[in-house]
């Protein structure tokens, strides 16, 4: 097959390209470049490029650069920062993987003549009861599937995902193996366009967004303490609210941008038996029995019934999820499903 | 798919080296190799190579060979001249919005004014009148863009700076000018002219710059005094050799090229307008340089076409390239007034001296087909 590889520079991408080639694909590989803006974690810097026609030119693959920093900003860095605005905490990860590399980067490959598009994601591709599906990486750590629940049937059947059944470990292994100049090189961390110099995430939207100050209080209502940038306040967090030392620990439980007014409570205020949701998708058919539901990247699933109106019910109660987060249904390994918290 | 064949074109990026400077620069590589500044016999010797050189450059150029200075080619010209004389007696730059990065960037970074362009990419004159006062200690303008091959009207920018900003030089970035233009007489009216060796059949990392006499200026680099104290560091004594090869072939075959790659041009440029509906063709064709082919496809994205062009064996660019090789959004399109999208979908095909009848039918047999492929599939 002709494919694209998609080669961030990182170690993973550069061997999942590796695998395809000896494999005996025809493999061309490319660099997005995403953002121009500032970024210390080594996202789309020309270093990152670098690396990843070095990678190319030792394995022999033809390397090309899109610039997708346009469509890049419309889909994922703009609608960040709107979401922010109206008190939503998105997740940047999934809105690239849908928008621009499983949906721009794969019509430009099918248009460019290529079969399929390869990514380094830690997650596994495979058929099941007919159609594709997305299985767990079999690197507990690293999993990447829960930022794939929101392919369809037309993009997994031109999708690879080389290096889903590999360890971290014996990824590094094989990119030492075949000298790849990035064997060590560390993970990438955190919003690849967010700079952790500047403020990180709360310095990013402020400059964006302006800071509107907020009221922190109580579930009786008593005022506690003010924040700087209610914008930048999630969902269950408990650290940077100037709550200064309290006998327990209190978490956030309601965000009012429009109040400016934040709500804390005790840990049990977060718990809530359902949650709503929207945008659910289906990796096929509507699953209408139990389902593993994970929350964040890396969180540990709990059991619940997906009530197909736009809610979750869990088996038992669970922290409220932060409205703009992705909601992932399993069974077992395999991404069934996924929605939107509201 | 890639073919065996190639249609180079992307003379405005780079050139093959001619075979005359392949030949100058043999005898420095291996028999000349002294450094041209020391005292014995290989010394003068090569440093004879290199006064010769100066004086076929000055005759291009149309300047005294006392007035040549040789440089590390276009960027560094360009840094010379605007960069050089800020240091030198600071005040106001100023330049056109098209501009070659090398110029626009010093400028800006300079806080210096930058003069818009119209909607075919000439430089606006008006614009220019009031972008000039005596604060200003020198104005760049280029002779001919490296996107559009637009000429810009030199004799007219060195009267309005004359009378306007009498303490400003004018400096000229003749880099895509050269192979095709007179560029001794069109500049005749500059303090300072940049040419690059690799755009005209030289080697790449080799340049000249001419610094009339008067004119004050700082170097950027300070060392052994080379070059009028313009340049210190041990003559490229084989690129400066190649250039002046390169020059005196351009100077011997300009006409007849110009006038035979103007043919090409055109047949390749009404070839693809008859083809491809939705195609603009940016600036106007009789303002442009001979070699110069630019065009907008509606509804497609440069670096998909360039990608299917070179599958089939054709080689071109859109854009200037950044540093990571992805393409950015062209400065001189938007400039002249297009929009990102339109200009989104640029290609720049450019004819050199080794471009053949041949380059220019497999370009009209790959373009269309492949702009319709990929209009086919929307904006991928």
């Amino acid at each position: 097959m002709r494919v694209l590889a998609a080669m961030s520079g990182g170690v993973d991408s550069s061997v999942a390209a590796a695998m395809l080639a000896e494999q005996g694909h025809e493999v061309v590989g490319v660099t997005l470049k995403l953002w121009g803006g500032e970024s210390d974690t080594g996202c789309c810097s020309v270093s990152d490029v670098e690396d990843a026609r070095r990678v190319a030119d030792l394995l022999g693959l033809q390397h090309h650069v899109f610039n997708f920093g346009d469509a890049f900003d419309q889909r994922v860095v703009a609608p960040y920062v709107d979401d922010h605005a109206v008190g939503l905490t998105p997740n940047p990860c999934i809105e690239c993987n849908r928008h621009i590399k499983f949906d721009k980067l794969m019509v430009r490959a099918e248009a460019l003549g290529f079969d399929a598009v390869a990514t380094g994601h830690h997650a596994r591709l495979e058929t099941a009861g007919g159609g594709f599906r997305v299985r767990r990486g079999v690197d507990d750590a690293k999993d990447q599937s829960y930022v794939l629940y929101m392919l369809g049937q037309q993009q997994m059947a031109r999708m690879m995902l080389p290096i889903g059944h590999l360890t971290k470990a014996e990824v590094r292994e094989r990119a030492a193996a075949l000298g790849l100049r990035n064997s060590a090189k560390p993970d990438s961390q955190d919003v690849c366009f967010i700079a952790n110099r500047s403020g990180g995430r709360q310095g990013f939207l402020s400059r964006r967004l302006g800071e509107s100050p907020a009221t922190v209080v109580d579930t009786d209502g008593t005022e506690l303490s003010t924040v700087e940038a209610v914008q930048a306040v999630t969902i269950g967090q408990r650290r940077g609210l100037n709550l200064g030392g309290t006998d327990e620990p209190r978490y956030v439980t309601d965000v009012d941008i429009a109040a400016g007014r934040v709500t804390v409570g005790r840990r049990d205020d977060l718990y809530t038996p359902t949650q709503d949701v929207t945008g659910i998708q289906w990796a096929d058919n509507p699953v209408d029995g139990l389902v593993d539901v994970q929350v964040s990247a890396h969180g540990t699933p709990a059991v619940a019934v997906v009530d197909h109106s736009g809610r979750v019910d869990w088996e038992e109660p669970q922290r409220r999820v932060a409205p703009g987060q992705a909601v992932v249904f399993y069974q077992g390994d395999l991404v069934v499903g996924g929605a939107v918290a509201a | 798919m890639a073919s065996e064949a190639i249609a180079y074109l992307d003379n405005a990026a780079s050139t093959p080296l001619c075979s005359e400077a392949v030949e100058a620069m043999a005898p420095l590589h291996r028999e000349l190799y002294a450094n041209p500044t020391g005292a014995h016999r290989m010394a003068r010797d090569t440093r004879r190579q290199i006064d010769d050189a100066r004086d076929v450059m000055a005759e291009a150029l149309g300047s005294e060979p006392g007035e040549i200075v040789f440089t590390g080619g276009g960027t560094e010209g360009d840094n010379l001249a605007v960069v050089g004389r800020h240091m030198r007696v600071g005040g106001v730059t100023v330049c056109s919005a098209i501009e070659h990065h090398a110029v626009l960037e010093p400028v800006e970074h300079l806080g210096g004014r930058v003069v818009a362009v119209d909607a075919v990419g000439v430089i606006d004159l008006d614009g220019l009148a009031e972008a000039l006062d005596e604060s200003v200690t020198v104005v760049s303008v280029m002779l001919a863009n490296n996107e559009t091959g637009m000429v810009q009207p030199l004799s007219q920018v060195a009267e309005l700076v004359r009378s306007l900003a009498p303490n400003a030089v004018l400096h000229t970035d003749a880099v895509q000018a050269f192979p095709w233009l007179d560029v001794a007489s069109l500049a005749a009216g500059a303090d300072l002219i940049s040419v690059s060796a690799h755009k005209f059949g030289g080697p790449k990392g080799v340049g000249a710059t001419v610094v009339r006499d008067g004119v004050e200026l700082s170097p950027l680099l300070l060392g052994g005094g080379q070059e009028r104290g313009l340049r210190s560091g041990t003559h490229n004594a084989a690129g400066i050799a190649g250039m002046a090869a390169a020059a005196e072939v351009v100077l011997k075959t300009r006409a007849e090229q110009v006038v035979r790659l103007a043919g090409l041009r055109d047949r390749l440029v009404d070839g693809v307008l008859g083809a491809v509906e939705g195609t603009v063709e940016t600036g106007r064709r009789s303002g442009k340089v001979a070699g110069s082919a630019h065009l907008c496809f509606e509804g497609i994205e440069s670096e998909a076409l360039l990608f299917l062009l070179e599958d089939a064996g054709v080689y071109a660019s859109a854009a200037s390239s950044c540093s990571s090789g992805a393409q950015d959004p062209s400065h001189v399109l938007a400039a002249m007034g297009y929009d990102r999208m339109l200009a989104g979908g640029s290609l720049r095909l450019s004819l050199g001296y080794e471009t053949a009848d041949a380059d220019i039918d497999r370009a009209l047999a790959v373009i269309p087909d492949a702009v319709a492929r990929l209009r086919a599939y929307g904006k991928g």
